[in-house]
């Protein structure tokens, strides 16, 4: 039965999802002086907004995801915590992604010169020019590539930060209501139904991570994403050591230090498709040892540092990793943006810019997303 | 999970004089930090968590969860069940990363420390 203290049962625009992409997008919305409804499953920040390293990483982008980094590194991140009255704890003191074999360089080179004809400002830098930089790091890196415009920030504070500005507009967020499909009527999007009953609105705003695609498909859109689940160490607080967010060719682990002292380092075993439970605790036994040798291989200064907390959170990887942030043509009113692949955060402000051109004015004005359509997947024959 | 509608508080925040009160000693969160939070909107313990840092240091909130439990509830005026807990996670107390690398599970899923 629907529940009456619910208040409110239509506005401008819902907004599914009430992770760093959904509080951005109802802030901007509300900014517009549209009334927003956010509907969440869980709370605030429970997704894989609150289980983030909090990059803010352009280079190593796929290039057709590549102007939403720029656009937000530039435009957006330094005064991003200024605009929300958060302290975001944004740093911008550049990237090295590292390589220990000539293949792991030729990686890479590619990306670098990808990125380059892109529009990035970076370059590849030896493995004693990278010890310059991060004096920290094992003989046996042999190159980088570095990008001294990336940083990371605090995907908390941002996202609560957002939530808070967007309440301040007059947004209403539900907690603990589960969305379980979409509904038209007169041929546009309409109804948006719910574990608690049905909510109205002009249009609906799709941000609700790996559930987005179950959603989507009860008004046949089908975006092909899976779970993936990543883990993340919490080291004890040490003394400022370097402000680099690092990486690796081959993804073997990442991470930085925070404001608070503690390093966040992350990564998966390589094994998580096959080892993990699925059932929302998906830390399994292979992830933190073999996370373990990959960071002590390239920082053995790390080998005695104590880690006191770890977690593990799950994303949705997109068949081609990149986003979908797209209206859907078959079904006017929708906008959809999910399938982030792990590393949504750091463009997110720049996509709430795009959401809210595609929804106010139908198109993303700003910031070239026609890459990132929910069409644009294709069988193999 | 309840469900809870969040809209912007109405009355402006009030500070009491205990408000220096230190809650989380691990990560040093205050009584005021806490009723701030919650004033600002967060409505549950994983919210303030994520906020504040509260329960987020060497003992996990192991020590203050009781007290930051009543602290949001009371703030809140609701039962103190629908607050909800602090979540531990793995490890239970710190442990040297070189510790942990030297655990090995082969694919029989037999620990090897071996090494």
């Amino acid at each position: 039965m629907p529940n009456s203290r619910l208040g409110k049962r239509s506005a401008d625009v819902i907004v599914i999802g009430g992770g760093v992409m959904g509080c951005a997008s109802a802030y901007r919305l509300s900014a517009e002086g549209l009334s927003v409804i956010v509907l969440e499953r869980d709370e605030i920040c429970a997704g894989a907004s609150g289980r983030n390293a909090g990059g803010v990483r352009q280079s190593a982008r796929d290039v057709r995801e590549l102007p939403l980094a720029i656009y937000a590194v530039k435009n957006i991140w330094p005064t991003l915590g200024e605009e929300l009255g958060v302290d975001t704890e944004y740093v911008q003191k550049g990237n090295l992604r590292l390589g220990r074999t000539e293949a792991h360089l030729e990686k890479l080179r590619m990306s670098v010169t990808e990125n380059t004809e892109a529009g990035l400002d970076l370059l590849m830098v030896t493995g004693t020019e990278a010890r310059e930089i991060c004096p920290y790091m094992s003989e046996e890196v042999i190159g980088a590539s570095w990008c001294p415009t990336d940083g990371y920030a605090n995907p908390l504070l941002t996202t609560f930060g957002y939530y808070r500005r967007a309440l301040d507009n007059k947004a209403i967020f539900i907690t603990g209501i589960t969305v379980t499909g979409l509904g038209k009527a007169g041929g546009a999007l309409r109804k948006v139904y719910t574990d608690d009953g049905v909510f109205e609105a002009d249009r609906v705003v799709l941000c609700a991570g790996y559930h987005s695609r179950a959603i989507a498909n009860t008004v046949g859109i089908d975006i092909p994403v899976e779970r993936e689940d990543e883990e993340v160490f919490v080291t004890e607080q040490l003394p400022p050591m370097f402000d680099q967010v690092l990486g690796t060719a081959d993804a073997d682990f990442y991470g930085h230090r925070t404001k608070h002292g503690s390093f966040l380092l992350g990564g998966v075993s390589g094994l998580q498709h096959f080892t993990s439970n699925h059932d929302g605790h998906p830390a399994d036994a292979y992830t933190a040892p073999s996370l373990s040798r990959a960071i002590i291989g390239f920082f053995p200064v790390f080998a005695d540092v104590k880690i006191i907390r770890s977690w593990s959170g799950h994303f949705d990887a997109c068949a081609d990793g990149v986003p979908v942030i797209s209206n859907v043509e078959e079904v006017p009113g929708l906008t959809i943006a999910c399938a982030f692949t792990g590393h949504g955060f750091g463009i997110s402000p720049a996509v709430s810019l795009a959401i809210k051109e595609l929804v106010t004015v139908g198109e993303s004005r700003a910031i070239d997303v026609s890459e990132l359509r929910y069409d644009r997947f294709r069988a193999k024959q | 999970m309840p469900v809870i509608v969040r809209e912007k508080a109405e009355k402006p925040f009030v500070p009491k004089p205990d408000d220096d009160l230190l809650v989380c000693r691990c990560e040093e969160v205050t009584k005021g930090d806490i009723r701030e939070a919650v004033h600002a909107g967060l409505r549950t313990f994983g919210e303030v968590k994520r906020y504040s840092r509260v329960g987020m240091g060497l003992c996990q909130g192991q020590t203050c969860q009781r007290l930051v439990r009543h602290i949001i509830a009371s703030e809140l005026g609701i039962a103190i069940d629908g607050v909800g807990r602090v979540k531990g996670r793995a490890p239970m107390e710190p442990v040297i990363m070189k510790e942990l690398a030297l655990s090995r599970r082969d694919s029989k899923g037999v620990d090897d420390y071996a090494e």
